[in-house]
């Protein structure tokens, strides 16, 4: 089975992020660039399926150069090689363009199962998953908590409003998972050390075959007109409880009509 | 006036809340019309309530074929209908299944997309609240129609009454749309809370609650004040309560009228799941704890000792 495991670069979600004031893109000069947390639950399952079923397991991740970091450090995890689309052209894809150009890269691959993370710490537009199975016309299995393999047979398990889910599909098919789905493993010193020499290749728009115009800003399906930060929030009344805070906050929200 | 297409969600207990939030919104931008897809009999059941809040026009999309594959069908048959109609805009609410539904649509049409809106003017301009709450944007789709996914409680719905007549789509799927097939589906005993999502008031715990046990507490205010429950991401890993109550970066994001933390410190990823709510107070026992950089009211105390009074004090104005 060849497994794609898609990885984006993300600014870190525990520190100040900006978008930039001259393009409206996210700052990434001043950001601790990391691996989108939720991709390294989709990069654990496609080991541990691998680990049980044989094949391959590629990495592909469509950013700018500085992305590498990243790739490497996905690497380490212990996937066998990776692709980094990489173009000046794809600076401010939205996600219709991205997701065009992450569907032609899977292309070329030939995969059996794609996996990803349910949503990015950054966009959060949680649309990629559906956008590629789309324009490849496969099946889209998204959000799940639990997934596992028989032949070529997939089934997932996804929580819902009402309870959970189980869907099947074969492959090839598009898998998106959350956090809930296992633990990943934290690179080892052997694998850190095997990730410099793993292949890594680079691709560019005319090695797909999409397009300059279909994306970035020229192809672009939406456009930020504006962007600030929003005043940050008033504290107001803080009291130290002796004795009577619980009523103190009832009388808080009895005065607020909460109560 | 152009007609808006608004996607219909709905539950057990029939449309949901954050449809009758589109349907005020759309009736700024044109006439709204709405789109039930489910299975056979579905309008039926909403079209009453869809015209109290100002539905023109309820499309019905019923079908049991419709329901058994996740979203592929659901695209197919909304593509179909914006081809036929070119309606002005296309709204749905932002949550799993709204966004996916939209992200099939753009795909099929060519169209851009804006998901978790939190506002929309008339002439199509998005507000999206992004980076953990820290940054507000203004966006538009420049290619094709508006399609917009917007969160719930965004707007209070407002009653507008009209008698909208209901018109049957044909549905025509192909193999492609059946790709995904639902083999079960398991309902998990929910009891009467509001959803997270949609509730006004949230009553959430993190760490500091302690125990799957202790969670009893929460769940006692919380009902007393009609709440959801609510957990932070250490109570969920904790296994003290089910992550689809986690609110944050990874889990759901709430606005709700009031929110309440107990025992959460306010780490940046927690707010990016409740943020906007519009009133915040918080029990913790450190007083430097980060929530209290945004409760309009907070107590430091142990929440064992303040909830509990807190409680009583409730049920002693309740009489
Ligand atoms: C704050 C913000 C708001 C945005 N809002 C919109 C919007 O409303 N509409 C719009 O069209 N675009 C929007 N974008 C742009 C959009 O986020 C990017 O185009 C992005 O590459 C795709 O969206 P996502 O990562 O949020 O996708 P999601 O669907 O949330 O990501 C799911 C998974 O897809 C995979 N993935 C996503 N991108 C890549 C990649 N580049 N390489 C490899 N794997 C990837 C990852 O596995 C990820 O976990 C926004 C960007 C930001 C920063
Ligand atoms: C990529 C990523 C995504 C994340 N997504 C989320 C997310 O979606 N949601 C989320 O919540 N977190 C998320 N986190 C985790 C987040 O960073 C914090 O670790 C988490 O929010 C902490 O939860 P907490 O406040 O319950 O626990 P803690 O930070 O441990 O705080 C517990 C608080 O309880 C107080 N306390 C203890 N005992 C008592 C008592 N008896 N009475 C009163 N107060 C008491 C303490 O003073 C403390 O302030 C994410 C992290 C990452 C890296």
């Amino acid at each position: 089975m060849k497994i794609v495991v898609l990885v984006k670069q993300v600014p870190d979600s525990g520190a100040e992020r900006n978008l930039r004031s001259d393009d409206n893109t996210v700052d990434r000069g001043s950001a601790n660039n990391v691996i989108n947390e939720m991709d390294e639950y989709a990069i654990e399952e496609a080991l541990s399926i691998q680990e049980k079923h044989g094949g391959e397991v590629v990495v592909l991740t469509m950013g700018p150069s500085g992305a590498t970091e990243s790739i490497r450090k996905a690497l380490s995890m212990g996937p066998d090689s990776a692709v980094h689309v990489a173009d000046d052209a794809l600076h401010g894809s939205c996600a219709v363009a991205t997701s065009k150009v992450l569907a032609a890269a899977i292309g070329q691959l030939d995969a059996d199962l794609i996996i990803c993370g349910a949503e990015s710490t950054d966009g959060r537009v949680q649309v990629m998953p559906h956008m590629i199975a789309e324009r490849l016309g496969i099946a889209a299995l998204t959000g799940a908590r639990k997934l596992t393999v028989d032949g070529s047979t997939l089934t997932i398990e996804r929580q819902t409003e009402e309870g959970y889910e189980v869907v099947t599909a074969s492959t090839p098919a598009v898998v998106s998972v959350w956090d809930t789905i296992n633990e990943p493993r934290y690179p080892s010193f052997k694998g850190i050390m095997a990730a410099k020499k793993k292949p890594l290749e680079t691709k560019s728009l005319a090695d797909l075959g999409v397009d300059a115009s279909e994306v970035g800003f020229d192809g672009a399906t939406s456009t930020v007109v504006e962007h600030s930060k929003r005043p940050p929030r008033q504290a107001g009344n803080k009291v130290a409880d002796s004795g009577d805070g619980g009523v103190q906050l009832v009388q808080y929200l009895s005065s607020e009509k909460f109560v | 006036m152009a007609e808006v297409l608004v996607v219909v969600e709905a539950s057990q207990a029939g449309v949901k809340k954050v449809t009758l939030e589109l349907l005020t919104i759309a009736r700024e931008l044109g006439e709204p019309s709405a789109v039930v897809l489910g299975g056979p009999g579905a309008a039926a059941a909403m079209s009453d309530k869809l015209g109290e809040y100002g539905a023109q026009k309820i499309y019905a999309a019923e079908s049991e074929e419709i329901d058994g594959h996740l979203v592929a069908p659901k695209a197919t048959v909304l593509a179909n209908l914006v081809t036929s109609v070119s309606p002005a805009a296309v709204l749905l609410a932002s949550s799993q299944e709204g966004k996916e539904i939209a992200a099939r649509l753009a795909v099929k049409l060519d169209n851009g997309i804006l998901t978790d809106a939190v506002g929309l003017d008339a002439d199509g301009t998005a507000t999206q609240v992004v980076f953990a709450g820290q940054t507000i944007v203004k966006s538009k789709v420049t290619k094709g129609i508006p399609l917009v996914t917007i969160r719930p409680n965004s707007v209070t719905p407002t009653p507008a009454a009209a008698s909208p007549a209901v018109e049957n789509l044909t549905v025509e799927l192909t193999d492609k749309d059946k790709l995904a097939q639902v083999v079960n589906r398991v309902a998990e005993q929910k009891g009467s809370r509001p959803e997270l999502t949609e509730a006004s008031i949230v009553v959430s715990g993190g760490r500091g609650v302690g125990s799957g046990d202790n969670f009893k507490l929460v769940e006692e205010l919380a009902d007393l004040m009609g709440a959801a429950v609510g957990a932070s991401r250490a109570a969920v890993d904790s296994g003290f309560y089910p992550h689809q109550f986690q609110v944050g970066q990874t889990g759901k994001t709430v606005s709700p009228q009031l929110y309440v933390a107990l025992g959460i410190s306010g780490a940046i990823q927690h707010r990016a799941g409740m943020q906007t709510s519009k009133t915040i107070v918080a029990v913790n026992k450190d007083e430097e704890a980060p929530i209290f950089e945004l409760t309009d009211f907070g107590v430091v105390g142990d929440l064992f000792k303040v909830v509990p009074q807190a409680v009583e004090e409730i049920r002693k104005r309740k009489g």
